[in-house]
């Protein structure tokens, strides 16, 4: 047998425990322009056994987010505001020495490129074993054996073999499942995925994200996906947040936010998609970009390109308010545009 | 046979260009149009302090080195056998003396000012030979690859391999050590490190796609040469010849401290320190001072070059204009991996 | 876009085979491209699909006369180009240009976006001799692609993604191409920006009449802009076709793959659905399995797929619609073969 066939599985998962609650998170960033704010006021909760995607384009701030999250900040950015609760610890209060008992056994991060992110000097079976040697205290031999078992866990054939192969000597589905398996080692609560199969091909992305759903079913992670692919999103996850300039703009389970966009940002991704677009027609495109950041204005974040603009959008700036029992959305006209 | 392309796989998105590491989703505020480059260049230099002091030490020793021994007239060789080894710092003996004088009388500051030139004048030729040449031959066989990469290097690694203060010993020695044969003999053995950057530069550069994208229109390799490797690859080999001319100065004062280099009645800084060497312990000054002007001008060559390295790369200007932090922060910043 | 009678190919490639020489021990023979053939008519755009080492990379070089062919031809309003020298072969050059993948990359960060758009000028001097023409004509091109002239003086970090890969576009159409090779024009590319290209790109076709051949893993996308469509795997083209054919009743399995790992933007049915999970990875072109090269991954492989290369068949209701393969699928729609479970 060659293939599998697999049902995409979209019923709801058991464990809807709170894992992960962000409130109010601020990331202020140091530019040739001055301070300013990349990630204003962001708010969303991650569920254990759900999959939370934060959606948006580039230099929407989800990537900062995530960083935030994992405290892996560049030097020239600082969070500056809200609270980041992951088993009732807030994160954010927590001095750099602390945070280290966290990163492993309660948080797992996996990063888009993963040639990148591993280390070329060192074996895969070395870095694998680190986590454990670190927080379990193993020794080298018996962390290698941990090693071995990872591998097998996430879908590397042969391991024993490879185990003392190095990064480059596997294929860029293989490293990803290696950087999965180092995240996943210590069984995390909480595993945050930043555009895990952006650099991979389509077959690649398929079997990496049933990885990462066997692999969440397995231990009831919560999993916040980083992404910009609606597709993804549609078939991967159960809740998403969307983001724009730094702000989150509509939160909800994905099936009813994709179904019936509530903010005119989220409205718009979905007419841009070229799914169902006859050939020789235009695509339905959101003209402009998004605002530099120094240049985003008070008022709502959207004003530039909605097209639904108004006098109040431009002077105050809307909150994310709760629409619905699961459903929050950021924007005056949400009603109006709900009933579309 | 030509080499199988890079294999792109999909990039990953972004619509931003040249970020900050951790900042790659952001939008960052644009940079000034081409036509302010030059001006902020200078503005950018104001910006950091170290790098403004040294370029205005280099700025000093250049005009000391020009006009200083027209100003000095024969100061320098006016001897002066009842003041000899003076000791600096005091304006008894005029204003001549501040420095004090060496073992025939004459003034140190003289010296040293006339000694700027025959100094710079000796560094400055060596280091631009060897880059025009180095680059230029570096530049055309990083692109060419094959046969011509492999025989250059080759080359170059024979001229390296010889230890170069020796083979400047003997040069030197055969034949006389005139200003004009250690130009030659500091040039060439210096050519080796720019011919290596210029072509590992260049050897990367035509992989890259804009040199694709020029070839697709038919661009001749001299063409493409030109308007887009050398631009590229002048800042590095900038930066390298500033670090070089630390290098030759002192090599230079090392053949004169051997007595192979700069011949007496001229006058360089590694001359004085070699004629100062047997008063060390009774007049320290001798050696001191032209010590010390060597030292001063490679440590402001040095500063210089590193922040030339920054300034000239577009992709990593941006850090020379970032606001300070503040002292108190919510968290602890750590790398980005 | 074009109409459905085959127009006379404005681009055919027979046969065509590229080798690699790649240093080591052991084989060292890179088969990049192995007999491809395809044919691109006058403005239509033909749409070049597969993952990553399947070669469409090396094709489009090959095209753009980067790299020269080992075997096989190339034939240009039936012109043979690489028999071409001097002056005729400069000349050819400018009827087939290239838009490149990464944005930040094809673009000289130390050039202006003016100079840049500018520079297949100073190659092919008598298009536009006097400064005036050039300038006129630089003017145009922003004006075409939708930028403003203002924007000549400023260089590529000035630029978001979308608008750099609008400066190659302007590039790429200095020469006044017939056949514009575009590689992945869009996947470095948010999805607002990537309409707005599109959109861009049809209304060039639209008003140019240039011919595009265009390259692409997302197939959403090509199924937007390709009247044609050829999968390309491990080096070989396996299936060829009209959009609606490969994309609605694909014959090779790996088409059938392809189409089923594409996520998609469906959010109203609830029910799972039957996704192909292709196992393990593209083999390496160093080393491609015999016979069939797909059948390593492939649910029908039978021995004969290992001993005998699977013959290119055209299906019996559409025979233009070619599938290399010995059990090609039968043509039922993709949303049957993929039947939702209750």
């Amino acid at each position: 047998m060659r293939t599998a066939t697999v049902a995409v599985p979209r019923a709801s998962m058991i464990d809807d425990d709170v894992v992960l609650t962000v409130t109010g998170l601020n990331v202020d960033l140091r530019t040739p322009k001055g301070v300013l704010r990349a990630v204003n006021d962001v708010s969303f909760e991650a569920l254990s056994g759900r999959t939370l995607a934060l959606l948006g384009e580039s230099g929407c701030g989800k990537s900062m987010t995530a960083k935030a999250l994992a405290g892996l900040l560049d030097p020239v950015a600082d969070v500056t505001g809200g609270t980041v609760v992951l088993g009732g610890t807030d994160l954010a209060a927590l001095t750099a020495k602390e945070r280290l008992a966290y990163a492993g056994p309660e948080l797992g991060i996996v990063f888009q490129d993963a040639l990148t992110a591993l280390n070329p000097v060192y074996t895969v079976g070395t870095q694998l074993g680190e986590a454990f040697r670190i927080h379990e205290g193993l020794s080298a031999k018996a962390a290698k054996v941990k090693a071995i078992e990872l591998m097998g866990r996430v879908g590397i054939p042969e391991p024993e073999s490879r185990v003392d192969s190095f990064p480059h000597q596997f294929s860029g589905g293989m490293r990803q499942r290696i950087l999965i398996a180092m995240a996943v080692a210590l069984n995390p609560r909480l595993l945050i995925a930043d555009e895990p199969t952006t650099a991979l091909d389509v077959t690649v992305q398929a079997q990496i994200m049933k990885l990462l759903r066997d692999l969440r079913t397995d231990s009831h992670m919560a999993v916040v996906l980083i992404t910009h692919d609606l597709a993804l999103v549609a078939e991967e996850a159960d809740t998403v947040a969307v983001m724009y300039a730094g702000n989150v703009v509509e939160t909800g389970p994905v099936k009813e936010v994709f179904g019936a966009p509530h903010h005119p940002y989220t409205r718009g991704l979905l007419d841009s998609v070229p799914a169902d677009v006859g050939r020789g027609q235009d695509l339905t495109s959101i003209a402009g970009s998004p605002p530099e950041l120094h240049r985003i204005p008070d008022g709502c974040v959207y004003q530039s390109r909605c097209p639904l603009v108004q006098d109040i959008c431009r002077a105050v700036r809307p909150a994310l308010e709760p629409d619905g029992a699961q459903r929050a959305v950021a924007c005056h006209f949400s009603e109006e545009l709900a009933h579309v | 046979m030509s080499r199988p392309p890079r294999n792109d796989t999909k990039l990953p998105r972004g619509g931003r260009a040249v970020a900050p590491p951790g900042t790659e989703a952001i939008a960052l505020p644009r940079s000034e149009s081409v036509a302010d480059k030059k001006v902020s260049l200078f503005r950018l230099l104001l910006k950091d302090r170290f790098a403004s002091v040294a370029a205005g030490v280099l700025v000093l020793v250049g005009l000391t080195a020009v006009f200083g021994p027209t100003l000095m007239g024969d100061l320098s060789t006016r001897q002066d056998l009842g003041a000899t080894n003076r000791p600096p710092f005091s304006v008894s003996d005029g204003w001549a003396f501040i420095l004090g004088s060496d073992s025939l009388g004459r003034s140190m500051l003289a010296r040293l000012v006339v000694a700027t030139q025959t100094t710079l004048s000796v560094a400055l030729p060596a280091v631009g030979i060897s880059l025009v040449i180095g680059s230029l031959w570096g530049v055309w066989a990083g692109y060419h690859r094959g046969w011509r990469e492999t025989a250059s290097m080759r080359v170059a690694d024979v001229i390296m391999s010889f230890p170069s203060l020796l083979l400047a010993v003997v040069i030197l020695y055969v034949f006389s050590p005139s200003a004009a044969n250690i130009v030659l003999i500091l040039a060439v053995t210096r050519i080796p490190i720019y011919l290596r950057t210029a072509r590992a530069e260049s050897a990367e550069l035509q992989s890259r796609t804009f040199v694709d994208a020029a070839r697709t229109f038919g661009a001749r390799p001299n063409a493409i040469i030109r308007r887009h490797v050398i631009p590229v690859v002048l800042p590095t080999l900038l930066t390298l010849a500033t670090i070089e001319f630390c290098y030759v100065m002192l090599a230079e004062s090392s053949l004169s401290f051997l007595g192979i280099g700069i011949q007496p009645p001229d006058v360089s800084w590694g001359l004085m320190v070699a004629q100062g060497r047997q008063y060390l312990q009774t007049a320290w000054w001798l050696s001191f001072f032209p010590g010390l002007a060597i030292m001063i001008t490679t440590v402001a060559a040095n500063v210089l070059a590193a922040w030339l390295r920054i300034a000239t790369d577009p992709a990593q200007r941006w850090r020379l204009t970032l606001p300070r932090k503040r002292l108190i922060s919510r968290l602890p910043v750590k790398e980005v991996l | 876009m074009s109409d459905t009678t085959p127009p006379v190919p404005l681009l055919e490639v027979r046969e065509l085979t590229k080798n690699f020489h790649v240093p080591g021990r052991g084989n060292n023979v890179l088969c990049a491209l192995d007999k491809i053939t395809l044919q691109v008519g006058r403005g239509e755009t033909l749409g070049l699909v597969g993952e990553s080492g399947c070669g469409k990379s090396t094709l489009a070089r090959t095209l753009l006369m980067l790299e020269r062919p080992d075997g096989g031809s190339i034939r240009f309003d039936g012109t043979d180009p690489f028999a071409l020298t001097g002056k005729d072969l400069l000349a050819w050059r400018r009827r087939v240009q290239m838009v490149f993948q990464d944005p930040f990359a094809s673009l000289n960060a130390r050039m202006t976006a003016g100079e840049i758009i500018s520079e297949p000028w100073s190659t092919h001097t008598t298009l536009y001799p006097s400064k005036k023409a050039r300038e006129g004509r630089l003017r145009e091109l922003l004006q075409i692609v939708g930028l403003r002239p203002s924007d000549a003086g400023k260089s590529p970090q000035e630029f978001s993604g979308g608008q750099r890969q609008r400066i190659g576009i302007a590039r790429a159409l200095a020469l006044d191409p017939d056949v514009i090779v575009l590689d992945e024009p869009v996947s470095a590319l948010d999805l607002s920006v990537q309409a707005q290209v599109l959109n861009l790109l049809n209304d060039l076709q639209h008003r140019l009449g240039v011919a595009y051949i265009f390259i692409s893993h997302d197939l959403s996308v090509v199924r937007h802009v390709a009247d044609r469509v050829a999968v390309m795997y491990l080096g070989r083209i396996i299936e060829t076709g009209t959009t609606e054919q490969v994309f609605d009743r694909p014959r090779h399995p790996y088409t059938a793959a392809l189409m089923s790992a594409s996520p998609r933007l469906d959010v109203s049915d609830t029910t799972p659905r039957n996704r192909i999970v292709l196992e393990g990875e593209m083999p390496s072109p160093l080393d491609p399995p015999s016979g069939c090269r797909f059948r390593t991954r492939c649910w029908k492989a039978q021995d004969i797929c290992a001993t005998d290369a699977p013959p290119a068949t055209g299906s019996t209701d559409n025979p233009e619609h070619i599938a290399e393969c010995h059990f090609p699928l039968l043509p039922i729609p993709v949303t049957d073969l993929f039947a939702r479970r209750s």
